[in-house]
């Protein structure tokens, strides 16, 4: 069989302490249901993980670098989105 | 617990190891050949399952028949006349489609006996049966999917997992046959009556054929034997390669 003839998928594991799955890597399959399989016997050989979810890699839309400066940069110079710039009244104790 | 029905438990303990340590060696020759990185972790893995079966009952036999012999002994100091295994274990793994239809027969077969030995009046086998069964639902999991996308794929595939049937069929009926020694286990509450699990297997093995698009064969030719030590030529030649180690370096230890 050859590998390009299979989708690549994305693996997200939800441990047993998390209450988020966490992307843990990828892996070639013909189908989800094999994917789910697949992610058991290569990823959660340790126990690693309570629940499993796979996601065709071409199905993701990600940002991409060259993007970088107008996603992330006009955040940069706007610190009144964080409550730190903010001076708190007596009152307010603990924050 | 009597001579007699001790004697007959370390033996059915020798047999259901056989079975594990012979087929999971042959799974283990897939290791680093398997048809892509996926399938070849996946399927080491099934191989790790049966070892680990082996173990348990070879540790058990051990404990039964304390003589001095461990779970090496009986593993890699006996000969194959003196394997108890059914011979469908031994064959060789040939090509995917082969090894997957072959693991398709057994894991209907183990899912249909576990559930029964796990009722054992025997403790250790019941335990041992109880850990089994949930490694045996995974393994069907694959190896049906695999027989449906093999059988029900191209024009290649289907004729070579065809083949697999036609050339295995013959060696699927040493699993539903007994002996004295397994019948007065049965009678003692101890050992699964086999013959009665023959007909759930036929229909399970043949409804998913028939959803391959496969055939099911007609029974004609059958071969037994390995439960009285007289094998194919196949498994001296898996045995050499499994026991050279043990052999070569006497209690080497790493």
């Amino acid at each position: 069989m050859q590998d390009n003839a299979l989708e690549l998928f994305e693996v997200f594991i939800r441990s047993k302490r998390g209450l988020d799955h966490k992307h843990v890597g990828s892996l070639h399959s013909e189908d989800h249901a094999q994917a789910l399989e697949y992610a058991r016997d290569v990823y959660t050989r340790r126990s690693e993980g309570v629940s499993i979810w796979v996601v065709k890699s071409a199905d993701i839309c990600a940002s991409q670098e060259d993007d970088a400066e107008n996603f992330f940069d006009p955040n940069d110079d706007k610190p009144y989105r964080h409550a730190t710039y903010y001076d708190l009244p007596d009152a307010v104790n603990n924050m | 617990m009597s001579d007699t029905i001790k004697d007959a438990t370390l033996e059915y303990a020798i047999r259901l190891g056989d079975d594990a340590n012979v087929l999971g060696h042959r799974i283990s020759e897939w290791v680093s050949h398997g048809p892509f990185l996926e399938e070849d972790i996946a399927y080491a893995n099934v191989a790790l399952d049966y070892i680990g079966r082996a173990r348990m009952f070879y540790g058990y036999a051990s404990e039964l028949a304390n003589d001095g012999r461990t779970e090496d002994d009986f593993a890699y100091m006996r000969d194959d006349r003196q394997y108890r295994n059914l011979l469908l274990m031994e064959m060789p793994k040939e090509d995917f489609a082969y090894s997957q239809v072959r693991q398709l027969f057994i894991d209907i077969y183990y899912g249909l006996l576990l559930p029964e030995l796990v009722k054992s009046k025997d403790d250790t086998l019941a335990a041992i049966a109880a850990k089994a069964i949930k490694e045996t639902r995974y393994h069907l999991r694959r190896s049906r999917d695999w027989v449906l996308r093999l059988g029900d794929g191209t024009e290649e595939s289907h004729r070579r997992t065809q083949r697999a049937v036609d050339s295995l069929w013959g060696y699927t009926h040493e699993m539903f046959e007994m002996d004295d020694t397994e019948r007065l286990l049965v009678d003692s509450g101890i050992g699964v009556d086999i013959t009665k699990l023959r007909d759930d297997w036929h229909r399970q093995v043949g409804s998913i054929l028939t959803e391959a698009t496969l055939n099911v064969p007609e029974d004609s030719w059958t071969v037994r034997g390995g439960r009285i030590g007289y094998h194919t030529e196949n498994l001296g030649h898996l045995l050499t390669e499994m026991q050279f180690v043990h052999r070569s370096y006497p209690g080497c230890q790493w």
